[in-house]
């Protein structure tokens, strides 16, 4: 064994690379479970791959007999059951999971300078994520998958002249018919190798940079230990709580994230009654809803969703560790956490006149967080530096801000 | 492992390890459990194995004629022998792979094999005193008997049985 690994590593730096990247990759010691999430939704990836796998060998992407071939995995395929609903519920971990990813980023600030790109690239995983479930909801081919991917396709309406002509190439026709489940069943199937692709490109970056840590200072070399054995035994327990979870979910409860209308096939003649979009589309749906216009509706949803991307510009404080020394920063975020719960709770429910109130309220508050943000955060900053801060953290706050009235 | 885990005086390693290997064996056995699901469904699913057994209705068949029926996906030849055929046949004890004919059938007047040359799966036409394999050129005789060429074995009996006078079921013996 040890020959053969001689061997590859006189031609493939093998040995160095498990070194340096995950065995004597130096790790934050202060790192909490909230930094597990990352190599939680690695692991979510590859369930949702192996699976998908699997289920596209039972899976038949044709109009007519689409439906049929999932309840012929769930009927006659050995564990086919099984190998659904981890894909479905996976797809909903996927989403907990880089959500809450997400939140930490936010909450400890980890966006900011030098990790601006790491943040783009998870931006972008986002997106393709996004992407990569909207279509793999098309094809079970039920009445919500339909009129899901009806009213999203309908959404490039907004383009300006050519609006018409682009959702009719989406589509591959008039409507959603069998063109458009073929070019979708094979986008779903493409997509997840691109967003492994991408999750190479995020590591390689996340790398470069070092992992942020709850403490916001650079720590001195003494206090990074090395990945392995510190944080693969972290990161295994947590993925225990996740598995724990995530199964009791699969085996007991696997309808949870499955709307009953989507058991009813494809009707292009009837929509249901209660179009609902899955629960992790809910927040940017209530705000494609809670602008009345057609245009206007999309691009704020758009940018609802864009707008995490330029964070390391709109927080201009120089105060690191994010909201842990920032009581202004750290209300902003739990406001904005419970405003994206409240959304959340719009989209879900028909938009009487109180529910659209509450939404137009809750929408301006997702922006206006981001708005504010720029002034607050410079204000705060002078706020929090007088008040005092560790010391540590107070240097390093100064040393930034020294640095960027040299630049001017 | 590093330095930093070196080992302190009165430390038990042994017990270090046994809890290592335990656990990497636990993990290894949830693994491969894990992995079941996945080998599983690639077996024939319920509906395949539905297909499982074919009713055949041999009236259709006129004395002399041969007819080919789908079972579980693969051909079987159901012939109607003549008087004729059934003596050339009990006289004979075959080629490379000798077989009584009265052992192939049920009853004399039907054989029933299955239509897969037993080299490389080819379907064999049938000619006038039996099969030829039209891709390496094997024979058979009328008892699906392996005459010459390089197939090694007799054409394969399907399991069936009549369930009556005129009607077999292939797939239960």
């Amino acid at each position: 064994m040890n020959k053969i690994i001689a061997w590859v590593d006189q031609r493939f730096p093998l040995t160095f690379f498990i070194k340096h990247e995950l065995t004597d990759y130096p790790t934050p010691r202060n790192l909490s479970y909230w930094w597990g999430f990352g190599f939680l939704a690695g692991f979510v990836l590859v369930i949702q791959i192996v699976t998908g796998i699997f289920l596209a060998m039972h899976y038949k992407p044709d109009s007519n007999l689409a439906f049929d071939s999932v309840q012929h995995i769930m009927r006659e395929v050995n564990y086919g059951w099984l190998i659904r609903y981890l894909h479905s519920t996976g797809a909903s971990a996927f989403f907990a999971v880089i959500y809450t990813h997400m939140a930490r980023t936010l909450y400890y600030g980890s966006y900011r300078r030098p990790r601006e790109l790491l943040w783009w690239t998870g931006q972008g995983l986002l997106l393709l994520m996004m992407a990569t479930a909207f279509m793999g909801y098309l094809l079970p081919w039920g009445q919500m998958s339909y009129w899901g991917a009806t009213v999203i396709t309908n959404l490039f309406k907004a383009t300006p002249v050519y609006g018409d002509q682009i959702v009719t190439w989406l589509r591959g026709g008039f409507a959603v018919d069998d063109p458009t489940l073929t070019r979708f069943f094979s986008l779903h199937y493409l997509f997840p190798f691109l967003i492994f692709a991408a999750v190479a490109i995020h590591l390689v970056a996340l790398h470069t940079v070092r992992s942020s840590n709850p403490s916001g200072i650079n720590l001195a070399d003494k206090d990074n230990i090395p990945f392995h054995p510190y944080f693969t035994i972290k990161d295994l327990f947590g993925l225990g709580i996740f598995m724990i979870v995530y199964l009791l979910i699969v085996f007991f409860k696997p309808d949870l994230f499955i709307d009953a209308a989507n058991n009813i096939p494809a009707n292009p003649m009837q929509t249901p009654a209660d179009i609902v979009p899955e629960w992790y589309f809910l927040p940017f749906y209530a705000i494609l809803r809670s602008v009345p216009d057609l245009a206007g509706g999309v691009v704020a949803m758009a940018i609802s969703v864009l707008i995490f991307a330029a964070m390391p510009y709109l927080d201009r404080s120089r105060v690191t560790g994010g909201a842990r020394y920032r009581p202004i920063y750290r209300a902003m975020f739990y406001i904005f956490v419970i405003d994206i719960f409240v959304l959340g709770y719009v989209g879900a429910h028909p938009p009487s006149l109180q529910i659209r109130t509450i939404g137009e309220v809750s929408t301006t508050i997702y922006f206006l967080t981001f708005l504010l943000l720029p002034f607050v955060s410079r204000w705060e900053e002078k706020f929090v530096l007088a008040r005092g801060l560790p010391p540590a953290v107070e240097a390093m706050a100064r040393k930034e801000i020294a640095e960027a009235e040299g630049n001017v | 492992m590093s330095e930093e885990n070196t080992i302190k005086d009165g430390a038990d390693l042994s017990r270090r390890e046994f809890l290592g290997t335990v656990t990497a064996g636990v993990a290894a056995a949830g693994v491969a459990a894990a992995c079941v699901p996945f080998v599983s469904s690639m077996n024939p699913s319920s509906d395949v194995l539905a297909k499982a057994t074919t009713e055949i209705d041999l009236s259709v068949i006129a004395p002399g004629e041969e007819k080919t029926f789908p079972w579980q996906g693969k051909p079987v030849f159901v012939v109607h022998r003549t008087p004729e055929e059934i003596a050339a046949m009990a006289a004979s004890k075959g080629g490379k792979d000798p077989e009584p004919d009265a052992k192939r059938v049920q009853k004399p007047e039907w054989l029933v094999v299955i239509g897969i040359c037993t080299h490389l799966g080819c379907v064999p036409n049938k000619t006038e005193s039996g099969w030829l394999c039209p891709c390496h050129g094997s024979v058979y005789d009328n008892s699906g008997r392996i005459i010459s060429g390089p197939a090694p074995r007799n054409l394969d009996l399907p399991p069936y049985h009549f369930v009556a006078e005129n009607k077999i079921l292939i797939g239960k013996a």
